[in-house]
């Protein structure tokens, strides 16, 4: 029946203004969960940011800290005992804290994640950060022009007048450059500076950090090395914990994904979207069912086979299924590139996200559909006549 | 297949009952009764007498229960559930209601009943709609959906619905109920030259008395009991 009369499509099309209905009701379901797991992988992408940029191949920090936004500090002297292990090239180490920034336009504040390194080594890429020149001189700060705008044109500012002063932490600074990296879900800023410069704005024990980050020799063996320092460094003290640097990033991400209630929330929100979806499909195609009755009987009386009518409700899913979604995804493109503007979280539509929605999409109409279709058994030919 | 003057629809001693235990009651009693190829026969009866229950039977559209039922020599007595929506695809139907599918232009639906006869191809079965559907008088009116026509006009569509695939039998259940009196008369003349033509048998339930001279013959049904009549006493 190749050439047989494409009766699914025409009672859809028949029923214009059913169809635009159904068709509003999907789209809403897919725009929901979009968003929701578009924003779930938003924030947990950006939690992540700093650990990707990192160059380093190996980390160091205390077993205490759960995540960027909570990190212990530990002793530098663990962190140079790796510059003694086979194939390590540098050890660099990293103090992290936040500060209150000012806005240098309406002298507002608001907390910034400063970061403090020796700045003859570098830690990120040279395309993120292109010039850290000016951390050598005295309270000299780099600014992430990424970072969310209430912390004021910063960027602009900078590149009018090439530097731009206002407090951090309460102490005047000096916005020497600019880097990309961008907000997080922990931290809506980002400060570079000297570990000279982080010391004197934040009073701390010079031999406490943060964060260890150790570079190797080309070539040299992550494993072998991470094996090394865990046996000589992490067991018998106890105090560091060496992760390697996918170890590292998963480590954040668990902690936004199964510490707190985001994973949960967002997932909640596209499955409220997806059940949604499924009660407007369901509705609609019961609907449709419902008035073909007598019309389903007669072509069972005609010779039509159960298998047949059931074909014509799955297709009716099926092409819902895709013409719901087409324009509710291009719409998501859209709000993708409006929230990430927005909210400088990194939110692009990817092919992994785009497909599964797309089979979430498939799989609620195809079960209200198969729900729908016992409908289509009560068709009883004996009764038409 | 059966030769010639083997009848094309056998009915012998066939009960049926509907509901189940203190609730079960018998619609019809023993009924026999045969229609030969290409003949034109009226079933009459007052209403509730079983000529609709009779009629699902001979579709294929009930399971016999007790009595044997042959339809183009095939016994329908015991017969499996495919067996009997294959049966089905012989038959064309016209209902009292026309049942048409209404997202459905005229043509597509007449070519609904040919899209199960899957050895034509596309063009063919397009054509032989349109010209089943100049056979009722409606070829002008093919792009229209069923809302757009008249009542005659949609028995018109059913009736060439039923007839386009050339079936061996036409059941029709009280046609030309929902019509007035001439196009009632029309779609009966349309049916009964149409099956002449194909050489289809055709049985007729109707309570109308101005149509029975197209029967060849006139069967009565009285609380669910079959009895031949002749024209003269029922017109009488
Ligand atoms: N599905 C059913 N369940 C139970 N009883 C039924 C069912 N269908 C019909 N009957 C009963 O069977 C009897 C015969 O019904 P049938 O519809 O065959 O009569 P009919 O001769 O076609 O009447 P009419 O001229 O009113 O159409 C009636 O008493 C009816 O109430
Ligand atoms: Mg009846």
């Amino acid at each position: 029946m190749i050439f047989a009369i494409p009766l699914a499509w025409l009672q859809l099309i028949r029923e214009k203004v059913r169809l635009l209905v159904a068709l509003a009701g999907i789209g809403f379901a897919v725009i929901l969960m979009f968003i929701q797991l578009g924003f779930r992988d938003a924030l947990f992408d950006s939690s992540v940011r700093l650990h990707q940029a990192l160059e380093g191949d190996i980390f160091m920090m205390s077993p205490q800290s759960t995540a960027l936004i909570a990190l212990d500090s530990f002793s530098r002297r663990r962190l140079l005992q790796a510059e003694g292990v086979p194939g390590v090239e540098s050890v660099t180490p990293i103090y992290i804290s936040f500060a209150l920034w000012k806005n240098p336009a309406d002298r507002s504040t608001r907390s910034i994640q400063v970061m403090g390194y020796d700045p003859s080594q570098s830690i990120v890429s040279k395309d993120l950060l292109p010039d850290s020149e000016a951390l050598k001189l005295r309270d000299y700060v780099l600014f992430d022009r990424d970072s969310r705008p209430e912390f004021g044109p910063v960027a602009e500012l900078f590149e009018e007048k090439g530097y731009v002063t206002t407090e951090v932490a309460g102490r005047r600074v000096t916005v020497g450059g600019l880097f990309n990296l961008g907000a997080s879900f922990g931290a809506d800023g980002n400060l570079v500076t000297s570990d000279i410069n982080f010391l004197r704005m934040f009073d701390r024990d010079p031999g406490l950090i943060d964060m260890g980050m150790i570079r190797l020799d080309p070539g040299a063996n992550v494993d072998k090395a991470i094996a090394l320092m865990r046996k000589d460094i992490q067991d018998p003290n106890g105090d560091v914990l060496v992760l390697s640097k996918d170890e590292f990033i998963a480590f954040e991400r668990d902690y936004w994904q199964n510490s707190t209630a985001i994973g949960f929330i967002f997932n909640l929100g596209a499955g409220i979207g997806w059940i949604v979806g499924m009660v407007i499909v369901y509705q609609i195609l019961y609907t449709d069912v419902a008035d073909h009755l007598a019309e389903y009987a007669t072509l069972k009386a005609m010779g039509y086979r159960n298998r047949y009518l059931l074909s014509v409700v799955f297709q009716e899913a099926v092409v819902l299924s895709i013409l719901g979604f087409i324009p509710a995804f291009f719409l998501c493109i859209g709000l993708y590139q409006a929230t990430e503007n927005a909210t400088s979280l990194p939110l692009q539509m990817t092919q992994e996200r785009g497909t599964f929605v797309f089979c979430l999409t498939m799989a609620m109409c195809v079960i209200s559909g198969a729900i729908a279709v016992r409908k289509v058994q009560e068709a009883d030919p004996a009764d038409i006549f | 297949m059966t030769a010639a003057t083997d009848p094309i629809i056998s009915i012998d001693h066939v009960s049926h009952y509907f509901g189940s235990g203190r609730l079960r009651k018998q619609v019809l009693y023993e009924v026999s009764a045969r229609v030969d190829p290409g003949e034109v026969v009226i079933l009459m009866g007052p209403s509730g007498s079983g000529k609709t229950t009779l009629l699902t039977l001979i579709g294929a559209l009930r399971s016999t229960q007790e009595g044997s039922l042959r339809l183009l020599g095939e016994e329908m007595y015991k017969a499996r559930k495919s067996q009997l929506v294959r049966l089905r695809r012989n038959i064309g139907y016209i209902f009292q209601a026309h049942n048409l599918l209404n997202a459905l232009t005229a043509r597509q639906n007449v070519q609904m009943s040919l899209d199960l006869h899957p050895n034509l191809t596309a063009k063919e079965k397009k054509t032989r709609s349109l010209e089943m559907l100049e056979a009722v008088g409606l070829l002008d009116w093919a792009n229209y959906y069923p809302q757009e026509l008249s009542g005659g006009q949609k028995q018109r569509v059913a009736i060439a619905r039923a007839l386009v695939s050339s079936p061996r039998v036409v059941l029709a259940d009280e046609p030309t109920a929902a019509l007035d009196k001439q196009s009632g008369r029309d779609v009966v003349e349309i049916m009964q030259r149409l099956a002449r033509q194909r050489g289809s048998a055709v049985l007729l339930v109707t309570h109308d008395n101005r149509i029975l001279d197209v029967a060849d013959r006139i069967l009565q049904m009285e609380d669910g009991r079959l009895s031949t009549v002749q024209r003269e006493e029922v017109i009488a």
